[in-house]
């Protein structure tokens, strides 16, 4: 089987300071892949390349076979890669539904939008019950489901979620990783970076480890989740 | 003379001019955080556009025939310069420091007014503009000239054109999307270059029906008529709110009132006997400015939702 998302070698650089030096990881139709690492690792950057928001220095992106590496950012959505980006990023002046349409931009079929519309509404009933809500006025975890609801509209065959966790209470981080899992269970592809590695690494198929800009381990979710360093360095146990 | 409609409706009548004009300003600076100081000028060549195209027509054919070809004329001169402007000025500066495209926009300005100045014949001096002939009309107890009635129909006619493009249309809702957030606008597949483009034409356009309707109400145009209307198109979007397209049209009107108002009646207030009349107004638009942005910083309409991060 062939990989949906091949990165080999992927180097991005601000300047003359290499954030990421050369990276190599795959994610397979249907699986969950987690990048998980410290503030600062690249993932964020890995993130930003895949969609195209940063130039690659060195390496190739593939996605079904095809080199994303100089394809503008605005065309990669139209290829089937999704991001919802790291801090939220929804548009805060714009309702709740206008943000959901946003993310289905360069979709013509209406009908199919309106169910999908639908479909991120059942997902997250909040979301429904406040649609003409201007999305600046949700709170952080509602944010952040609008940001995936958004990603979503476009009929991924990839969902990159970018610290979905970020900066949310206990109870709201429970809810979007159940929601991932849900995700998941349907058979969407996603690639996951986050901070929080225990609750990357117990949904995700494959894990890769990133520190300063390198893949220094990698194995599937639950070996990673039981390896040693792992939890020393990103569980916190002694 | 100082009756209140007469003043209420001079005032609407230059408001909704600066008006038309500052969506301009305020369309560009709400997608690309550019104070684009050309775009007085931009107005000034639609008029310049406009007139070009009535000394091409013949003269048996009336002035309000003439009308739409000569808006169509005024609009394609404006959103050509604009457009080219935005893409061998302003774009190659996207990435540079704020200060280089204001720079840029200010050396823009001089060398379209030096164009239109050399370029355009005997327009070294003011140019007639036709005018329609016959009476005023009296509205509502005001006299309005029959010329001055065409801005106060195509500013309400554009401004609910625009308004519905903004909020009712998939390009419209990239608009907005991109200028809250552009780097995010491109994870939807929004074009954002072509977005910018469109910000430019767009106000160029309602630059262009500004400067027919300046043509129509004072019978001559200049290559020196964009700058102070420019200014106060600028004054209006900042009063208005920078960023919001229907601040720019209140800011217009607001100001376009309180000028007309201040030169009727603030000399019959005992002690300011010598500064009313025309020559003060711009005072007065400008003390307004500053009274406004003292009380609310970010204009009438300017808005501060919260972004929680």
């Amino acid at each position: 089987m062939t990989a949906l998302l091949e990165v080999e070698d992927l180097r991005v650089a601000y300047g003359k300071i290499e954030a990421v030096k050369g990276i190599s990881f795959k994610v397979d139709a249907g699986q969950v892949v987690t990048l998980i690492g410290t503030n600062g690792a690249g993932k964020t950057t890995t993130l930003r390349t895949l969609s195209g928001l940063l130039k690659p220095s060195g390496g190739s992106i593939r996605f079904e076979g095809k080199d994303l590496s100089k394809v503008p950012a605005h065309k990669v959505v139209s290829l089937g890669l999704a991001h919802s980006p790291e801090g939220r990023h929804i548009f805060p002046r714009m309702s709740i539904e206008d943000n959901l349409r946003l993310g289905a931009y360069l979709r013509d079929d209406k009908a199919g939008i309106a169910k999908d519309i639908q479909r991120a509404y059942d997902l997250f009933p909040i979301l429904g019950e406040r649609r003409r809500q201007a999305a600046g006025t949700l709170s952080g975890g509602e944010q952040q489901m609008l940001a995936m609801g958004r990603a979503l509209m476009s009929q991924p065959k990839l969902l990159m979620l970018d610290e979905p966790s970020m900066g949310l209470s206990p109870i709201m981080m429970q809810k979007i990783m159940a929601t991932i899992t849900e995700l998941k269970s349907q058979g969407t592809t996603i690639l996951l970076v986050e901070q929080n590695a225990q609750a990357a690494l117990s949904l995700a198929d494959q894990g890769y480890v990133m520190e300063v800009g390198k893949i220094t381990l990698t194995g599937s979710g639950q070996d990673l989740l039981h390896d040693e360093s792992v939890r020393k360095a990103y569980l916190g146990e002694d | 003379m100082h009756e209140l409609p007469q003043q209420l409706a001079n005032g609407l009548i230059l408001g909704a001019m600066y008006g038309l004009i500052a969506i301009g300003y305020t369309m560009v600076y709400g997608i690309v955080q550019l104070i684009n100081f050309a775009h007085g000028e931009i107005f000034m060549v639609g008029g310049f556009g406009a007139l070009t195209v009535y000394t091409a027509l013949p003269s048996s054919l009336g002035l309000i025939t003439a009308i739409p070809l000569m808006i169509l004329g005024g609009v394609l001169v404006s959103v050509l310069v604009a457009v080219a402007a935005e893409r061998f000025a302003y774009r190659p500066l996207r990435t540079a420091p704020r200060l280089a495209p204001l720079i840029t926009a200010i050396g823009l300005s001089i060398a379209l007014q030096q164009l239109v100045w050399m370029g355009y014949p005997d327009a070294k001096k003011d140019v007639p503009f036709p005018r329609f002939e016959g009476d005023a009309l009296t509205i509502l107890g005001a006299h309005i000239q029959r010329g001055d009635l065409f801005v106060l129909i195509a500013a309400p006619l554009c401004m609910i054109a625009l308004g519905f493009f903004v909020n009712k249309t998939r390009t419209g809702r990239g608009m907005q999307a991109t200028s809250q957030d552009p780097d995010t606008a491109k994870l939807m597949g929004i074009n954002t270059d072509r977005i910018i483009v469109m910000a430019f034409a767009i106000g160029a356009a309602f630059a262009a029906v500004a400067a027919v309707a300046y043509g129509l109400k004072n019978g001559q145009i200049g290559f020196r008529m964009g700058f102070i209307m420019g200014l106060k198109a600028f004054t209006a979007a900042v009063l208005g709110g920078i960023g919001n397209i229907y601040g720019a049209m209140l800011g217009g009107v607001v100001l376009g009132v309180a000028e007309s108002l201040a030169t009727g009646y603030i000399s019959e207030i005992p002690g300011m006997e010598l500064f009313g009349g025309g020559g003060w107004k711009d005072v007065w638009a400008f003390a307004l400015l500053i009274i406004v942005l003292l009380v609310r910083p970010q204009g009438l309409l300017g808005e501060r939702v919260a972004d929680r991060a």
